[in-house]
């Protein structure tokens, strides 16, 4: 990709740090004359220490299986929840259906959260919060995917980036009663039973786990359109009283 | 639907002499609370008394007026029609509102309303004084829409475009079509109830007779250039039912029809055919009870769209089909979003309780054939010109089975949930 269309693409801020990755490339390259570009997205090398605490439940490489989670070949470029047979959540799997592909960004988003990328994932993680250790963990899967030649290397995917959500916007407090009259629109679908009929529950969720799951929407990274379009006209402060209401809702 | 007429009519004048002989009215109720009248129990209506009464913790009185015991929804009766649900399970019955929420439901007609006074009269005689009166009432046919056509025909040619008898009937007809018959849909001008609706049945249709009468035809008489989720029904007919249904538009005479419910023919452009089940679906209007009341600005009652009341009588709302707002469209999905923001508006007028600003949203899920579903939605926001929208988003052509099958299985999960949203 040249500049133009990295420009045409991606955010401006990602092409200024695209700009500033290729500046630093060449000075390294003045430097030692010995570029290392396999270290572009990460140390595979380093990944494949992280990857131990994964290698509980998933495994990767020739013969890997599925375990307590999901193998891991050629997960770049795979469909969400496309194992047939593996017993994935709801949430994944509807991702998987609503057309979510893995690249680097969104494995990047949801190894650093699991809980805010799928809100009901049977992945039993708290998160990696180390950008550098996310990417060369994933530097390291990325050897065991089809063709990695092939996955582009867009911008954005050149380092992991902190995609958690402001604390500042976490510490907001809901003001329940608007939080009501919001949710007269979130119940024309989810069922205040807390039934999962196609549709998921959203009664007597923790507030945090609700923040961070509707501003996942909000920036777009979670697939679905109807969601992505109720949580884009939303503000920090009616996502805040969406969340104090049906938390206390379930109680 | 005759005798739906016989009891408006009759009713409008044994209202009158109600009106005349009974004593004025004090309008608060005797203890002293506000009092609503809902008239209609249907999507919006339904919704709106819910909300009233659950939101003011019984410092309103609430009376709803609806004929019908059973409400048969509109949305799923071309499932129902195809056979992918029962007649039963889209039917809702008014007994939670009434136990639950203590909601007065009265099973009458509306006959007359004086807007002066703020009463309501029954068909049954009496006379129901409010201090907000909220209007739900859906669609009529306008007079003389489809020439040849007229309410009195429709057990020969149905509509189909309120759900009960009307379903059954037309299911009945398509399932007695002979081998290799002929189904005919003469579609409505906008703009109408539910846009993707006659799409989505004719798409349903095809799903039965492809099973039991393969080589049937359909054809829809069409005036308008271009319909709902169009590209897309089009890709489905061509995927699910090549060559059955033949869709005629203005360009090729759609507009131009007349039908004859005695011989079964439709006269498409001067070219007569003869068919075996006729479906029209005419030009619609407001609720007739908003032409009662005074309130409609040709066929439609105005509103404003921060509160849903009406332009002409600030204590009249009108929710759903019958209103005209501006960008919805006229679906059950709308009119519950609208029925919430006039139950907000209501209380705050009546209690004093918040008001927030008026925000509404939709989805029409449609049914192409079996596990293959499509959505179109938008949110809106109030100007004060009328409902606008902000954004939105339509299925695509060329998705996958596993996508087209969860947007099926979120309509499933979207009619409970709504369902529930008005009826408790
Ligand atoms: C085939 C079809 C498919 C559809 N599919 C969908 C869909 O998938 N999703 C969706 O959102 N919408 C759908 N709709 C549209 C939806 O049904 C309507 O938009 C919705 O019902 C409108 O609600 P309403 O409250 O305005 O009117 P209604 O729901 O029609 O309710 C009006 C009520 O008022 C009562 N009434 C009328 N006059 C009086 C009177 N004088 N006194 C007392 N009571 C009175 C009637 O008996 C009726 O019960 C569909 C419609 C059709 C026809």
């Amino acid at each position: 990709m040249n500049i133009i269309e990295c420009v045409r693409l991606t955010r401006y801020a990602f092409c200024m740090r695209w700009i500033r990755h290729i500046t630093t490339c060449f000075a390294a390259l003045a430097v030692t004359a010995t570029p290392s570009f396999a270290n572009e997205i990460g140390d595979a090398d380093k990944g494949e220490a992280v990857f131990r605490e994964c290698s509980s439940c998933h495994s990767v490489g020739q013969g890997a299986k599925n375990r307590v989670g999901p193998h891991l070949n050629s997960l770049f470029g795979r469909r969400a929840a496309a194992i047939e047979g593996f017993n994935y959540s709801n949430g994944l799997t509807r991702m998987g259906k609503d057309g979510l592909v893995w690249d680097f960004d969104l494995l990047d988003r949801y190894v650093e959260n699991p809980k805010a990328f799928a809100s009901d994932t049977r992945m039993a993680y708290k998160g990696l919060k180390d950008a550098q250790q996310r990417t060369d963990l994933l530097a390291f899967l990325r050897r065991y995917s089809d063709d990695p030649s092939n996955i582009p290397e867009a911008a954005p995917t050149a380092a992991g980036t902190d995609h958690s959500v402001d604390p500042a916007i976490l510490a907001i407090q809901g003001d329940p009663e608007y939080g009501e009259y919001l949710s007269s629109e979130c119940v024309s679908c989810h069922q205040l039973d807390g039934d999962y009929d196609g549709i998921p529950g959203i009664i007597g969720w923790p507030v945090e786990d609700f923040v961070v799951a509707m501003h996942a929407y909000k920036d777009k990274f979670r697939p679905h359109p109807v969601m992505q379009m109720m949580a884009g006209r939303l503000s920090n402060d009616e996502i805040a009283a969406l969340a104090a209401y049906f938390e206390a809702a379930g109680s | 639907m005759k005798l739906n007429r016989r009891l408006f009519m009759g009713g409008a004048a044994a209202g009158a002499a109600v009106a005349t002989l009974s004593a004025p009215m004090a309008h608060a109720s005797t203890d002293g609370k506000p009092r609503v009248v809902v008239i209609g129990g249907g999507a919006g209506g339904a919704t709106a008394a819910r909300y009233i009464a659950k939101d003011s913790n019984g410092e309103i009185d609430v009376t709803l007026v609806e004929p019908t015991r059973s409400y048969y929804t509109c949305f799923f009766s071309n499932l129902y029609m195809a056979g992918f649900r029962e007649l039963g399970s889209i039917a809702h019955s008014y007994g939670k509102l009434a136990s639950e929420f203590g909601v007065n439901v009265v099973h009458d007609w509306a006959v007359g309303i004086d807007r002066e006074a703020r009463t309501v009269t029954l068909a049954g005689g009496a006379t129901l004084p409010y201090d907000r009166l909220i209007l739900s009432p859906g669609i009529d046919f306008v007079d003389g829409a489809v020439e040849g056509w007229d309410v009195t025909q429709q057990n020969k040619m149905p509509h189909a475009y309120k759900a009960g008898s009307q379903s059954e009937l037309l299911k009945a007809q398509i399932e007695a079509m002979p081998e290799g018959g002929t189904f005919a849909m003469v579609a409505p001008p906008n703009p109408f109830r539910c846009p993707p609706g006659p799409y989505e049945r004719i798409s349903m249709v095809a799903h039965i007779l492809k099973e039991k009468n393969p080589t049937a035809k359909i054809i829809i008489a069409d005036p308008k250039e271009k319909f709902s989720k169009m590209a897309l029904f089009q890709e489905g007919w061509g995927r699910h039912y090549d060559g059955m249904i033949d869709w005629i538009g203005p360009d090729f005479g759609g507009g131009n029809v007349s039908v004859n419910p005695d011989t079964m023919t439709l006269t498409i452009d001067g070219e007569e055919t003869k068919v075996d089940v006729c479906n029209v679906i005419p030009a619609m209007k407001a609720g007739r009870i908003c032409e009662i009341a005074g309130i409609t600005d040709g066929n439609w009652a105005p509103v404003n769209p921060h509160t849903m009341q009406s332009r002409v009588d600030e204590n009249i709302h009108v929710l759903g089909d019958a209103s005209h707002q501006g960008d919805m469209p006229k679906s059950g999905f709308a009119a519950n979003s609208q029925a919430k923001v006039a139950a907000m508006a209501v209380r705050s007028a009546l209690t004093g309780s918040k008001l927030f600003p008026a925000k509404f949203t939709n989805t029409c899920w449609s049914l192409i054939d079996a596990d293959d579903g499509v959505k179109v939605g938008a949110s809106y926001e109030a100007t004060d010109e009328k409902i606008a929208k902000v954004d939105g988003f339509i299925s695509q052509t060329g998705e996958d089975a596993t996508l087209r099958k969860a947007t099926y299985e979120e309509s499933i999960g979207w009619y409970a949930g709504i369902t529930s949203d008005m009826f408790g």
